[in-house]
């Protein structure tokens, strides 16, 4: 091809192509977001978010899914964030290239990469069956947990290890324990990068349907105990839309789960910038 | 507590929830087994894999018509997503100015963090009626399901792709252009050779995903179990399979159903196993994934 074509005239023929490829993915973008707004927005209303659902969710709102939603999601952080941090402190910090090290990489990795809905039948066969925990909000959010924890853990750890060796050379040379380097200069310094890790997690967490559909069951109301089933947005949106409930509830809950997911976007994305100019400033 | 026994629990506390990654898997791989492994000894492992009749009020489970569903839809999800997904990362390594990359990231963050419940409903409500005009029959594909993968697997091709090509030191971008090659033959000849670990890295993740999709590709691929004569047939992945029936199931069925997630874990362990063959370090966070 480039023999006959004239090299200059090959760049700019790709250099459109280039172009062409990086405004059809922002196109997708705005397509799917803008739909998926423009049909759900009229749709929804303060008595949307704040009311009971009515008939199964033919009409009412979606009050005890966001509950449910939040209860999960902070049921998942509390165990993946500690879990997390502390192994990505441990991979960065303390451990060097060896052998246990490399099999943690890989367990992290492969526990990634496993599908949401093999989550969802461990969920089930572990914490319902095994533990007795049922279908319920512990459970759900247990399962989620463990979803969330590799997100978490990778974040966290580019965090930790970008940061300056001399800040901890610094303390170490003044006489700090090496806990105390970690605990009062890496970590510190290294927060932004660890708070995008656990928005991370927790964006894993709020989207995630599979993995809670046999854990946590489906139920209407707001759960009042750990014990209680529940059900978070996208689970809910998953039965308006194909037991073909209500698809204007359907759209409705597909908006609220788009908004979230941007302010999360645009959250993690300030804190970067603001930390990185930080950065750059010093 | 002296300073040196407090320093020496901390750094074994810490190595707990290190190993707690390795422990999950195992407990995640004993369960799954456990409750998979009656139903491929009693039904046998080569009727199970092979088989291509499932249907659990006849006590027929074969999967391989899934598995070939599970393949057949990331396949022709990657021929979509691949081509464009590296001409993007060529975009943002190499073309783009810096403003265009400031809205261009941003966007594929959003992408690969919206709901996968949130593109199958788009899917059901758009693509099928879509698809149904264009191609005939039920408009319930394995080509839909892959389109509405493309999308969705595109933000993990495009960011570690990119990575792999910003990685490249600059100094060999610089004797190519020094030569007197274009931009293009630079990075057509160099550039992007040099990044193919990362690239093909790249793409296995993004089968990985493929592969793992649930919810999505349960609304629009129509989720008949049959080898697809043509991509506009529709077709039930492993994944969905798992989700439409753990409802109801019980007994051998509900083992089954383990069965199948068994085999979801042996695909990804595959492809696991290929990536790290390959060896490219990638340390790429977006979205709502760890890439």
């Amino acid at each position: 091809m480039y023999r006959i074509i004239p090299p200059k005239i090959a760049q700019k023929i790709m250099n459109s192509i280039f172009w062409a490829s990086g405004i059809l993915t922002i196109l997708i973008l705005v397509v799917v977001i803008g739909y998926v707004l423009f049909k759900g927005l009229p749709f929804v209303s303060l008595e949307f978010l704040f009311s009971d659902p009515i008939d199964s969710g033919r009409a009412g709102g979606i009050f005890p899914m966001i509950m449910s939603s939040i209860y999960v999601t902070l049921i998942a952080l509390l165990l993946a964030a500690p879990l997390g941090v502390g192994a990505a402190v441990f991979l960065a910090e303390y451990a060097g290239e060896n052998r246990t090290v490399k099999l943690i990489r890989f367990g992290a990795e492969t526990l990634s990469s496993i599908p949401s809905i093999v989550f969802g039948l461990f969920g089930l066969a572990f914490f319902v069956v095994y533990l007795g925990l049922g279908w319920s909000v512990l459970s759900g959010g247990l399962t989620l947990a463990l979803m969330a924890l590799p997100t978490v853990l990778a974040a966290s750890e580019v965090s930790v290890e970008s940061i300056n060796k001399s800040y901890s050379e610094g303390s170490l040379a003044l006489g700090a324990t090496k806990w105390q380097t970690i605990y009062k200069v890496v970590i510190p310094a290294a927060i932004p990068g660890i708070t995008t890790g656990i928005i991370l997690g927790m964006a894993r967490a709020i989207a995630e349907a599979a993995a809670v559909m046999y854990t946590v069951g489906a139920a209407l109301l707001i759960p009042t105990s750990l014990m209680d089933p529940a059900r978070p947005l996208p689970l809910h949106l998953y039965l308006l839309a194909t037991e073909g409930i209500s698809m204007d509830n359907a759209w409705a809950t597909a908006a609220v789960l788009v908004i979230l997911i941007l302010i999360i976007t645009v959250s993690t994305n300030t804190l970067v910038d603001r930390y990185r100019k930080k950065m750059m400033g010093r | 507590m002296s300073r040196w026994t407090e320093e020496y629990f901390i750094e074994k506390g810490l190595l707990l929830t290190a190993i707690s990654s390795i422990i999950i898997i195992g407990l995640i791989i004993i369960f799954i087994f456990k409750e998979g492994i009656p139903a491929i000894q009693s039904y046998g492992f080569f009727n199970f894999v092979f088989g291509m009749n499932w249907s659990p009020s006849e006590g027929q489970y074969g999967v391989f018509p899934m598995i070939i569903g599970s393949l057949g839809i990331t396949l022709l999800s990657l021929l979509m997503a691949v081509p464009l997904g590296l001409l993007c990362a060529i975009f943002l390594a190499e073309v783009a100015p810096a403003r265009m990359r400031k809205v261009l990231n941003p966007t594929l963050q959003t992408l690969a963090g919206i709901p996968s419940v949130v593109y199958g409903f788009f899917g059901l409500i758009l693509l099928v009626p879509f698809m149904r005009a264009q191609f005939g029959g039920t408009g319930f594909s394995m080509f839909t399901a892959s389109v509405i993968l493309t999308v969705m697997i595109l933000p993990i091709i495009v960011s570690v792709s990119e990575d792999a090509l910003r990685s490249i030191p600059h100094e060999y971008k610089e004797a190519s252009l020094a030569l007197g090659a274009t931009h293009w033959q630079t990075i057509k000849n160099v550039i992007f050779p040099a990044a193919i670990p990362g690239v093909i890295t790249s793409v296995i993740l993004g089968m990985g995903r493929a592969v793992g999709e649930t919810l999505a590709i349960i609304m629009v691929a129509g989720n008949v179990v049959q080898i697809p004569g043509s991509i506009f047939d529709p077709v039930r992945a492993l994944t969905s399979n798992i989700a439409i029936e753990m409802g109801y199931a019980t007994g051998i069925h509900y083992n089954a159903l383990f069965a199948t997630g068994i085999v979801l874990i042996f695909m990804i362990i595959v492809l696991l196993i290929i990536a790290n063959y390959l060896h490219y370090k990638k340390k790429v966070t977006i979205g709502g994934g760890y890439l």
